[in-house]
């Protein structure tokens, strides 16, 4: 028989390091071509963080963002970053670009000033050109900037900046607030199952997830990450499994094909995806980092979805259909409601 | 013992050098340079390498390059005209159906050989016919929209 259930799960997640010592830097160059080129530390998995960076770094030089290359690809070459985790990059690193682009933009101006023969302080950088204040026809664009600098006069023009949060003190006894630099995401995932009370199979028929991270800087890659999350969240909670666990030394798998990640068959027919957007006042225009959770938040949310469709809380993912089994049958023979099949699972397997 | 293969690559004619335990994707990869099917398993589990033998997706790591004699193979590199991205890859880029990109090459031959067969297809076909690939990022609801945009606009 198949019986259908709703689960939510609410999540506060944090977002940056909060003890100190969470330092990102960059470095932007003006190549002699007028183009730019960022270099940052933090790693780019394929969620989008050298292509954010780049969107900062053009608007910060009001330049298009064509114009701009970004790399990250090797520790020698890049300025540090405290690395591509606890989802800081996005609240962290574009801080430390804006710096390098302030840097960047003094040097381009002090440049400028000097070759078209006016005060630094009349000199304005905009749309990839360094002008007069008072007479905007007298101007030189970034190419011919970077072409004098870097050939005629054998000058190098190079921003480069460095920002961490401070450390933060943990929250206010008197009123429970944390401090504002305890960055936070939030986030809700709601999911409706299928279960099989007859296979334990389990299948979500629709999830919806929605993220307030602030200030979407590129809401389709947000998309992709609160939809990717959902896929790595159904297999936490259904699939994937490195059982026998670390450290038994048989631990691991041999093949892919062993290790059951989610499929395009396994995706949930109905999916939604939300963004809201509250600008958090630590973030540049707003933006914190969350992606992490959008991977976390569906597992209780398939859980308790679980527990509305046959009445068992399953306390162990992934809930494989003989978890879900042992669990409905635990509830039939002995009335638990409550499942932890890890503690005896040595015993199932002799 | 090694033997002259000679095939058409994105409409080319090459030839490679090759042992017979060589498979398609050791060749494409290692000796003509052609790295966009990627190596995800080497074992046919996960679709990542991908591409097209006279029309019909097939799995490079586990077809034996000597069988490809005389045929058509496309990579993703094949697949644009004359410089220009077809309907797929634009709605790709449009749907936002990649994100580390590990999958994409394979994604995109497997979506248009689907297309190739069934011009509209329904969402349950494209799960179907495309649950070979695997992306670990999770991009198949976006790479499910593409299709599906595609197709309505192929009308
Ligand atoms: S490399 Fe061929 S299927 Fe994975
Ligand atoms: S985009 Fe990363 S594996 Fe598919």
């Amino acid at each position: 028989m198949k019986k259908n259930g709703v689960g939510m799960c609410l999540v506060l997640h944090p977002t940056g390091r909060k003890g100190g010592g969470d330092p990102s830097q960059a470095i932007i160059q003006l190549k002699p071509d007028g183009s730019l080129f960022l270099k940052v530390g933090a790693v780019d998995l394929g969620q989008g963080a050298l292509t954010m960076l780049r969107q900062v770094a053009a608007e910060a030089m009001d330049v298009d963002i064509a114009t701009v290359y970004a790399s990250n690809r090797s520790d020698d070459l890049a300025p540090l970053s405290a690395g591509s985790a606890a989802s800081r990059v996005t609240l962290v690193d574009p801080h430390a670009v804006v710096e390098a682009a302030k840097d960047l933009r003094a040097k381009i101006a002090a440049f400028a000033a000097h070759r078209l023969e006016i005060d630094a302080g009349n000199v304005e950088l905009a749309d990839g050109k360094a002008f007069a204040k008072d007479n905007p026809h007298h101007h030189m664009t970034f190419a011919d900037i970077g072409m004098i600098a870097n050939l005629g006069e054998g000058v190098i023009l190079v921003g480069t900046g460095a920002w961490q949060p401070s450390p933060v003190q943990g929250h206010d006894p008197e009123t429970g607030y944390l401090d504002q630099e305890s960055v936070i995401s939030f986030g809700c995932c709601v999911a409706e199952v299928s279960v099989d009370t007859g296979t334990g199979e389990v299948e979500v028929t629709k999830l919806v997830q929605v993220w307030e991270v602030g200030k979407a800087i590129n809401p389709l890659m947000v998309k992709q990450q609160i939809n990717g999350g959902l896929q790595i969240g159904m297999g936490l909670a259904l699939r994937e499994n490195l059982f026998p666990h670390y450290p038994d030394p048989t631990h691991g798998i041999e093949a892919l094909a062993d290790y059951p990640m989610p499929t395009f068959m396994d995706y949930p027919p109905e999916l939604i995806h939300g963004i809201q957007e509250v600008p958090h006042p630590m973030g540049v225009k707003g933006a914190k980092g969350f992606s992490e959770g959008s991977a976390t938040a569906p597992v209780p949310a398939i859980i308790s979805a679980i527990h509305d469709a046959v009445g068992v809380w399953i306390h162990e993912v992934p809930a494989t259909p003989e978890v879900v089994l042992r669990a409905l049958d635990a509830k039939e023979h002995g009335g638990a409601t409550d499942y932890w099949s890890h503690q005896d699972r040595s015993a199932w397997l002799a | 013992m090694t033997h002259i293969l000679s095939f058409q690559l994105n409409g080319a004619p090459v030839q490679a050098l090759v042992k017979p335990s060589d498979s398609l994707l050791d060749v494409l990869r290692e000796k003509l340079d052609v790295t966009s099917p990627k190596r995800g398993c080497d074992s046919g589990d996960c679709g990542a390498c991908t591409v097209l033998l006279d029309g019909t997706a097939v799995r490079a790591c586990l077809t034996c390059a000597l069988t490809v004699e005389g045929k058509q193979v496309v990579t993703v590199e094949g697949l644009s005209r004359e410089g220009e991205l077809q309907p797929l890859q634009e709605a790709f880029m449009a749907h936002g159906g990649s994100q580390c990109g590990f999958c994409t090459s394979g994604m995109l031959v497997s979506a248009t050989a689907l297309l190739a067969k069934n011009p509209h297809p329904q969402r349950q076909e494209i799960a179907q016919e495309m649950s070979g690939n695997l992306c670990r990022c999770g991009c198949y609801e976006e790479i499910t929209q593409a299709i599906l945009d595609t197709a309505r606009k192929g009308e």
